[in-house]
């Protein structure tokens, strides 16, 4: 029976596909995670793009075995009202506080409504207070100036800590 | 179509990419049904990929023009869901009009087309969407004109001379010649509602608490809220005498009051008030325990009460692992196999494969949706994208819960696999939504404007910069 044959083919391949699809899906999950693995690594952050991945949440220590260095891709909120959150960065400035245009707009009682500035320099950002009431601290120490952020360090703002990922 | 350099990656190419993959899918199953009724390639199946094929090209422009950034994912699965659901809907219609001919009476009409009709509508609404609602932080400004519309449409079935009775739930209003359920719009307005109000009361819910036993408890008053959408859903239970919006409403409500709260009491709260009611419910209305009665024992009676659930059981039995092929089964046998029962017709043709994979997509959908609002900027985006995912997670819940035999059944539709123009349009203005928000959550931080003012900001940095 050909058209038999021809049924099972259909009925099989049908099931089949379905599946290749979701796997297809799944991929791009993975590579929208961790980006793809021949992508070509920039100059500065080799041992980022060949690190083995890491699950968001965890702290991203294998990731960087030179503590510190490399560059910046994210800025992800660990704790407060945003944790989870997560800023792509580019070449501009992000701009932190309550303010509505504020790039991270901070939900957070202890922010002042322009609170704090991340500059991007020539070997990495820069973080730098707005005049705030209640302060910007970098790994415990209260910002006065601006400061350049190593990746991991903690940045507080009121309740709420942040810091650059690579 | 787009500018041609967008910082970042927006991921479309990868969209496209699954949508023609989708769109293939569903056309090799339009043939398959052919191919098993009639053994020859059916001659629609060219007609009905190309449509279909422009219909997502149509709604992949729109994303690729109003919301470059937005997850690559959602739109795929939901176009391969809806496109599965068209083909299943139409073996539906073969098999009504095969039993028709032998039993010597006019075929009964063919929903198919209808569904596809429905679908190009849905697709309109969805590029609408897109292109009317820029920034999702505005829709919160229309917060309590949105509550005021959602009530209003909750409300249209039980006016008498609009409202409808079909199948026993007073749900629907009549337009002319066509139903609608209102209730699915309602839903999402009042999910806008929710996540409005939630972010501007977040600290009174989730601050002002006392603790009893490890539990933080809201004051008392902090409960009107929670207690009001509970009568809400009670009202429409007792008078529309719809078990599963009732059961969807307060669900979405006590999961969107402990996302913006923290608190795990909100939850128990909830839990303890559904308890309740569902006990009174029992007791009250012989619908409700008839439903129940049917859940835990459905072969009580299986020529009458249980048969719908009996014939579903029986139908994803016989197809087992691998199904019998589409348009090898009989789901036909299945009242509401269109509709409620669309999962049984999946089990019984495409089998236990098939069925998972189904609930593997709309897995995705709300894992990208949740994962939306885990990663967006503003708060009420978060809250509204979070709300959305769990809305149609927990839609499906209920009505695969429902036809498995897990949870007593209550009818609400498979979000784009049942027959159904509201479903299928409201599900679609949902998703605008929630690519919408991703849209944002996923866009790079804004660009400067040029490499030199970005550097001249740096000199500056000790002087005041506003950047605006």
């Amino acid at each position: 029976m050909g058209s038999a044959l021809v049924v099972a083919v259909v009925k099989y391949g049908l099931l089949a596909l379905l599946w290749v699809f979701i796997l297809l899906a799944v991929r791009t999950i993975r590579t929208d995670l961790w980006g793809r693995a021949a992508k070509p690594a920039l100059p500065t952050a080799p041992t980022a793009q060949t690190a083995p991945p890491v699950r968001a949440g965890k702290p991203a220590k294998p990731l960087k075995p030179t503590k510190g260095k490399g560059v910046a891709r994210k800025l992800v909120v660990t704790e407060g009202a945003l944790q989870g959150t997560t800023v792509t960065l580019a070449a501009a400035p992000v701009t932190l506080g309550r303010a509505h245009d504020s790039t991270l707009v901070l939900t957070d009682d202890y922010a002042s409504n322009k609170h704090a500035r991340l500059v991007p320099t020539a070997d990495g950002w820069t973080l730098e207070d707005l005049g705030s009431t209640n302060g910007t601290y970098l790994g415990g120490s209260k910002v006065s100036r601006p400061t350049a952020v190593p990746l991991g360090t903690a940045i507080r703002i009121g309740k709420t800590v942040m810091e650059l990922r690579p | 179509m787009t500018a041609p350099t967008l910082p970042g990656r927006t991921r479309r190419g990868t969209e496209l990419t699954l949508l023609v993959f989708a769109t293939t899918l569903a056309t090799v199953g339009y043939a398959a049904v052919g191919i098993a009724k009639t053994g020859t390639l059916p001659s629609g199946t060219l007609g009905y990929g190309l449509g279909l094929g422009a219909l997502y090209g149509l709604a992949h422009l729109a994303v690729r023009r109003f919301a470059p950034y937005a997850d690559p994912l959602i739109l795929p699965c939901v176009a391969l869901l809806n496109g599965l659901g068209i083909v299943l809907v139409r073996r539906l219609d073969l098999a009504a009009a095969d039993s028709a001919r032998q039993a010597g009476k006019l075929a009964p009409r063919a929903d198919a087309p209808l569904q596809l009709m429905w679908t190009t509508i849905g697709v309109g609404l969805f590029v609408a969407v897109l292109v009317v609602i820029r920034d999702h932080t505005r829709l919160s400004r229309y917060a309590y004109t949105a509550a005021a519309t959602g009530l209003v449409l909750l409300l249209l079935p039980a006016v008498p001379g609009v409202g409808a009775t079909i199948n026993g739930a007073r749900l629907w209003i009549r337009v002319g010649p066509i139903t609608l359920q209102p209730s699915e719009l309602a839903k999402i307005l009042l999910m806008v509602f929710f996540a409005s109000f939630l972010v501007s009361k977040r600290d009174v819910l989730s601050l002002a608490s006392r603790r009893v036993w490890g539990l933080d408890l809201p004051r008392a008053r902090d409960l009107g809220p929670v207690l009001l959408a509970w009568a809400a859903s009670i009202a429409v239970l007792v008078r529309e005498n719809d078990l599963g919006s009732s059961l969807l409403f307060f669900g979405i409500f006590v999961v969107m009051l402990y996302i913006a709260t923290e608190r795990t009491s909100w939850l128990l709260i909830g839990l303890g008030l559904f308890a309740g009611s569902s006990f009174v419910a029992y007791r009250l209305f012989g619908h409700v325990r008839s439903r129940v009665d049917t859940w835990l024992d459905p072969f009580a009676d299986p020529s009458g009460q249980g048969y719908q659930l009996v014939q579903g059981l029986f139908g994803m039995g016989t197809g087992g692992i691998f199904g019998t092929g589409l348009g090898e089964g009989a789901p036909n046998t299945v009242p509401f196999a269109k509709t409620d029962f669309i999962l049984a017709a999946i089990g019984e043709e495409l089998g236990l494969v098939g069925v998972m994979a189904v609930l593997m997509l709309f897995a995705l959908i709300v894992e990208r949706g949740l994962r939306t609002a885990l990663t967006c900027r503003d708060s009420f985006g978060k809250l509204l994208a979070g709300g959305l995912s769990f809305a149609l997670a927990l839609q499906v819940f209920v009505i695969v819960g429902g036809v498995t035999g897990l949870i007593p059944l209550t009818g609400v539709t498979l979000p784009w696999l049942s027959y159904g123009g509201s479903s299928v349009v409201s599900n679609y203005v949902l998703i605008a939504l929630l690519l919408r928000i991703s849209d944002a959550a996923r866009r790079p931080a804004p660009a400067p404007v040029s490499p030199a003012a970005a550097r001249a900001t740096l000199q500056d940095a000790q002087t005041t910069v506003v950047r605006r």
